[in-house]
């Protein structure tokens, strides 16, 4: 038997297309026309479907070398202490033990690392911040030789008070979490515990308020979601003879990551090799570094290969989490039915170190409205440092705690006028050509109104699914499996929502991608290879790549490489950016690379036929066609010994900060829009929610694959869900200490809790994106879960102001 | 760490006579979750997978003995009719995977509040059968429970088997969690109604330290039964008394607030489910005499 | 300690096992099977998913001593000896049931051990068989059109 080796996991296997011959792609979607097999607009199926089905598919967990060690971190009790003292003498002495590190070991001057703010400690130094901070690493021969030097590692906490919310972070005489602050956040904030803090002002706010008929104000309390990716973290480093190390691991951002490791191994970058290793699940989880300089560390200091392999506990201890978030909003509208103005304060807790909180704060103040017209707005939204555990990237972020917030207020606000709930979004929907409160004009379709009417379209699911002949189907009424009821004290509710996500890094990042691609001919065929940095994380960008590149050379054989450093960034596997992206990256490569290959026919064969010259030419079936639809020649003529090959670098339009003080700003690149109605089954005696259906209708400008599109919504979708019913991280208000790190304790939705999800697709083009495409992954997070709250609130009566909703916050007084 | 793997019963009694502080293991579900979270390291794991007796259980006469590793799926398909209120119970244990491996022994054993056999367990007023070199005795279920987690075994003992009483009439099991499938419970609640002793029998889980019967409600229930004529009328019965005996359930529970699930809330539950289950327990007995069930 | 075991029809050994390691430790770390997959390793899951003398288990939670002459079969048994997937397999990949893949060998075995019991499952049956499998990415809905189309496909009903 061979153990899986390193890199064996990328889909690098030569693809074929094969379209699903299920009968699953969704009516009313335009199919590719172009007439290569397996191009844009097609279902074709992953490239790394089968090795996934056979367990052949290498995840860093699974990775193996001869002679490795085990890599294990030692994270602190605490939340929030000084370290007293840290002696390792015990474990070292163990048998089978190679190194046991901590700060002071470290190689380097530079000793932390961050997405932007690099104030993480690659391990704590004289204090730590958060419940779980690494504080010292073990190498050994086997993971329970690991844990147990590692149990030996004495480290005395002199605890210090704990900073858990806005009253302890900023009130008079609150320990600062971080004492020195230098970063550029740092001059403009209140107060040294606000991490950032970013106003939206727009119009007049307190003279629109004197013109509304009806006004709400509601405070909503969002609580802390994990991203809960299967695959736990892992990798495996590898020391190499010139002194580098090359990293095996899963991550969202290859060169991100780079970024942050080499310094603080004190290597320059390209002695630093990272390949994309199996990625289980990611949703931002990965956005930050867990195990990879650590592992490195090891694996230098010994000299050997070292695996860290987290288990579910470390997880959840490993990865930053999905920020908790206190809002404020107040609405008003006239009678009519017309907002008058949203002001919102936006309290999120960006724990102990800063993570991706200061783009949280942008998406959370700049989308902070919805995606509704409104001329007169007030909004701040800010992120604090507390000891909690550090937030940073989820799916939606910053969008979806403000999605929950102004649709409730948008039902309350309906209630109060007495308007049909999604009557009243309508009237107040933005469409193509409104101005968002940062005063950006949105430039590209914006179909909310129309969302919402097909959403509310679909005929009803029918009543009392659970009776059957035999008695009550106890999988089909809330509760499930735990026979609670039998239709006793069950009530519908149906509950709509609707919600906006920015697309693309805003805010003026430098955001692109980097495609390789190169055509040649192999065994008398021609075959594309496509080489990018992009992380497959489960989104089937390597499918959509396949596909375009399909599309553009007109070639069959499509060789998806693994994703490494040896090619220039992608960017990352985040904000619904990579088919938009890398996926653009890899259009414009292959758009190169065949205007080089036309250049070549026509060199070659241009006198042979005056089309060369004068007809526009396209690549099909492997060969050089005219429009006209005569073919020219064989690629593989055209290309004989010849491989053509180009690597360039793909933007999108630029974008600019938002202002300090007002928040205007050409911030953000692309909207992405998606509607859900939720049918809901709630036991009011019991406070048990069973959802019965969560249609969503959702603009994605181009399908470039049907089937991966429905199960980006659907399975984005079902993590709205979860925010709503179960999932919570319960973090101990007095010692901030996490309560429930297991599977055991945070629930996510088994199959019993998720519903039928009916997804209806729109393609109405953005001119600005590649095939008019529009990132489709997050919309589906935000408006999921206010359409459950909203279905629950209808069958019980009550207010409901946070999510998770917990059965306690159903039945009590 | 040792690993003892004896072939028969009397090995694991001798084994376990020699080293109290093995830890048993069966199915593994509890076991391997606090060795591979790093929450226990026994000197000693004493596997009893070879023995099969334990995997075995027989119905002769009007008593059940079920061996204490026979698995969760096994008691759903084969005992619903002789232990419907286990069989309920089964049915919501964690998933199919660990009811294929988990038993009633390893719930016994935990001792956990929140294992999902024991208000079943309690109802159909079992009796565990705790075996060592010294010889086996018959602990009342009742007597079972000492503490959280903590149980009437001497360090020396097994768990053989429990003996139940094949149901004389209704029994049900309904319990609370957060999600609809593969969940500990929030709280739950078993009752057993024995029509031959006139008798009513109830387990509370997840709602106080240990996991207990409530005895004032079964009392109130059997007297109003009996004084109301409702066993040989067999008419609805009155709301009212549905409400009164909820109360007393619920005010049996003595739980906690935890990440699960506030003690009010567990409070508000558990009379939800009594109300619930009585109902359906009550309206099966008399749908028994319209039509009487085949045996 | 050693431990001896069937894995797929092939007789297999592994030497020098802590004795607290997990049969899935043992598959992964030791005979080079890493298809099970270690999601939670508390058997909260279902991504170890495994049979064990034909019964569906979580391999986290059967000590390696445990499967001691016992017959396991994996993920990497489920397809034929010339490559040709399982009916489950093949449908999984052909629904769209596969997103990052690492709940996908568990949810394969619960499958293919459910459709062995019941070859053609109505969906509450789907749901509960699967309901010790958790899946971050796909929402369920193209797991149920997999296992749909597997049954399907099996009973002749649409092609293959």
């Amino acid at each position: 038997m061979t153990p899986p080796r390193p890199g064996a996991g990328a889909a690098r296997d030569r693809t074929e297309p094969g379209t699903g011959s299920t009968g699953l792609t969704p009516a009313g979607l335009t199919q590719g026309a172009g007439a290569t097999k397996g191009g844009i607009g097609e279902s074709t199926l992953r490239p790394d479907g089968v090795l996934k089905v056979t367990g052949e598919f290498a995840y860093a967990s699974d990775l193996w070398h001869e002679d490795m060690l085990w890599g294990y971190t030692l994270r602190s009790p605490v939340a929030h202490a000084r370290i007293v003292s840290v002696d390792t003498s015990q474990a070292l002495a163990t048998p089978g033990v190679y190194a046991v590190l901590t700060y002071d070991d470290l190689p380097a001057e530079a000793k932390h690392y961050g997405l932007e703010i690099r104030d993480t400690p690659v391990l704590a130094h004289g204090k730590v911040r958060h419940h779980g901070e690494p504080v010292a690493l073990v190498a050994a021969d086997h993971p329970e030789t690991a844990r147990r030097a590692a149990a030996k590692i004495q480290v005395e906490y002199e605890e210090l008070p704990v900073i858990t919310d806005e009253a302890s972070a900023t009130g008079p005489g609150a320990a600062l979490v971080h004492e020195h602050r230098t970063d550029h956040y740092a001059g403009h904030v209140p107060h040294p515990n606000v991490l950032h803090r970013q106003p939206v002002i727009r119009g007049d706010a307190d003279a629109a308020a004197a013109r509304a008929d009806a006004i709400v104000t509601g405070e909503y309390v969002f609580g802390m979601q994990d991203q809960a990716f299967l695959g736990p973290e892992s990798g495996l480093a590898v020391p190499a003879e010139d002194g580098g190390v090359d990293l095996y691991v899963a991550t969202q951002w290859l060169h991100s990551d780079l970024r942050q490791i080499a310094p603080v191994l004190g290597l320059p970058e390209d002695k630093v090799r990272m390949t994309l290793s199996g990625v289980g699940g990611a949703f931002g989880g990965r956005e930050d570094l867990s195990m990879q300089i650590h592992g490195c560390l090891l694996a230098l200091r010994t000299g050997k290969p070292v695996k860290i392999v987290y288990n579910r506990f470390e997880s959840f201890f490993g990865h930053v989490h999905r920020h908790p978030a206190r809002l404020w909003y107040e609405h008003g509208a006239t009678k009519d039915g017309k907002l008058t103005h949203v002001r919102a304060r936006i309290v999120l807790d960006g724990g102990a170190y800063a993570s991706s909180s200061p783009a949280v704060v942008g998406n959370a103040a700049s989308l902070g409205v919805g995606p509704y017209v409104v001329h007169d707005v007030d909004v701040e939204a800010l992120a604090l440092y507390t000891n909690n555990p550090p937030c940073g990237a989820m799916r939606g972020f910053g969008a979806v705690q403000a999605c929950f917030a102004y649709e409730a207020q948008m039902d309350r606000l309906a209630a109060e006028l007495g308007l049909d709930p999604v009557e009243f979004r309508q009237r107040n929907a933005m469409e193509q050509g409104s101005v968002m409160p940062t005063g950006q004009v949105v430039d590209a379709p914006a179909p909310v109104a129309e969302l919402l009417r097909r959403v509310k379209a679909r005929p009803l699911p029918p009543e009392r699914q659970w009776e059957t002949s035999e008695g009550p189907d106890v999988r089909a009424l809330p509760g499930g499996l735990s026979n609670t009821t039998h239709g006793e004290g069950v009530v519908r509710g149906v509950g709509y929502a609707v919600g906006i996500k920015n697309v693309g890094f805003s805010e003026g990042f430098d955001d692109y991608s980097t495609a390789r691609v190169r055509m040649e001919v192999i065994g008398g065929e021609p075959v594309v290879t496509v080489h990018t940095a992009m992380a497959e994380v489960g989104q089937g960008g390597v499918t959509v790549h396949a596909q375009i590149a399909r599309t553009e050379l007109g070639v069959t054989a499509v060789t998806i490489q693994p994703a490494d450093t040896r090619v220039g960034s992608a960017g990352s596997t985040s904000a619904s950016r990579q088919t938009y992206l890398t996926g653009g990256a890899v259009k414009q490569a292959c758009e190169a690379v065949r205007e080089r290959v036309l250049a070549l026919g026509r060199r070659r064969f241009g006198s042979h036929h005056p089309a060369w010259a004068t007809a526009e030419l396209v690549l099909e079936d492997g060969k050089v066609v005219t429009d006209g639809g005569e073919a020219l020649a064989a690629l593989a003529d055209v290309l004989g010994d010849e491989a053509v090959d180009v690597e360039l670098e793909f933007r999108h339009r630029p974008t600019e900060p938002f202002d300090l003080r007002t928040g205007q700003g050409n911030g953000h690149v692309q909207y992405s829009f998606a509607a859900h109605r939720a049918v809901v089954e709630v036991d009011t005696e019991l406070g048990l929610v069973k959802v019965i259906e969560l249609a969503c209708a959702q603009d994605v400008g181009k399908a470039l694959n049907p089937l991966s599109v429905q199960g980006q919504i659907q399975g984005g979708t079902t993590q709205g869900l979860g925010i709503a019913v179960m999932e919570e991280i319960v973090v101990d208000p007095l010692t901030a200490k996490v309560r429930n790190p297991s599977f055991t304790d945070y629930l996510i939705p088994t199959i019993l809790d998720t519903p039928t999800i009916p997804v209806d697709i729109l393609e109405l083009a953005d001119h600005h994106a590649p095939y008019g495409l529009r990132g489709a992954g997050e919309a589906p997070t935000l408006s999921a879960t206010p359409a459950v709250l909203a279905a629950i609130r209808q069958a019980t009566g009550r207010a409901l102001n946070r999510v998770p909703v917990r059965p306690e916050h159903l039945t009590g007084p | 760490m040792d690993f003892l793997r004896p072939a028969s019963w009397p090995e694991a009694l001798a084994a376990k006579a020699e080293h109290p502080a093995a830890v048993p293991i069966a199915g593994g579900t509890d076991v391997m979750v606090e060795i591979n979270f790093d929450h226990r390291r026994p000197e000693h794991l004493l596997d009893l997978g070879r023995i099969t007796e334990l995997r075995e259980w027989d119905g002769d006469g009007d008593t059940v003995r079920l061996g204490a590793a026979v698995p969760y799926t096994r008691i759903v398909e084969e005992l619903a009719g002789d232990l419907p209120g286990l069989a309920l119970a089964g049915r919501t244990v964690a998933s199919p995977q660990i009811r294929n491996r988990g038993g009633v022994g390893g719930n016994l054993g935990t001792a956990s509040p929140a294992g999902d056999a024991h208000p079943a367990l309690l109802a159909g007023g079992a009796e565990v059968e705790a075996v060592s070199v010294r010889g086996t005795r018959l602990i009342p279920i009742d007597a079972f429970y000492t503490g959280v987690k903590r149980n009437a075994l001497a360090p020396d003992e097994l768990i053989r088997a429990v003996r139940l009483k094949k149901a004389t009439g209704p029994q049900q099991f309904a319990k609370v969690g957060t999600r609809n499938a593969m969940v500990i419970a929030v709280c739950a609640f078993g009752i057993a109604l024995h029509p031959d002793v006139r008798g009513v029998r109830t387990g509370i889980g997840s709602a106080a330290p240990t996991p207990i019967r409530a005895t004032a409600a079964e009392e109130f229930l059997a007297a109003e039964l009996a004084d109301g004529g409702h066993w040989d009328r067999r008419g609805p019965l009155p709301p009212a008394l549905l409400r009164h005996f909820a109360g007393l359930v619920a005010g049996a529970a003595n739980p906690v607030d935890d990440v699960r699930g506030t003690a009010a809330y567990r409070r508000h539950a558990l009379g939800v489910l009594a109300r619930r289950t009585l109902t359906w327990t009550w309206e099966q007995y008399r749908g028994e005499e319209r039509t009487p069930t085949c045996a | 300690m050693r431990v001896t075991f069937t894995v797929n029809g092939r007789r297999q050994e592994a030497d020098d096992v802590w004795e607290g390691e997990s049969l899935l430790y043992v598959l992964r770390e030791r005979l080079g099977l890493p298809g099970s997959k270690n999601a939670c390793e508390q058997g909260e899951c279902g991504s170890c998913t495994v049979r064990l003398d034909g019964d569906l288990v979580c391999s986290c939670l059967v000590a390696a001593g445990q499967a001691e002459g016992r017959d396991v079969r994996t993920v990497e048994g489920l397809a034929a000896e010339d490559g040709t997937l399982s009916p489950v397999q093949r449908a999984f990949v052909d629904a769209g049931a596969v997103q990052c893949g690492f709940c996908t060998p568990g949810l394969l075995v619960a499958a293919d051990d459910l459709l062995a019991r019941n070859p053609s499952p109505s969906d509450g049956d789907i749901r509960e068989a699967l309901s010790g499998n958790l899946c971050r990415c796909t929402g369920y809905e193209k797991i149920l059109d997999a296992v749909r189309l597997a049954a399907a496909r099996t009973a002749g009903t649409v092609d293959a």
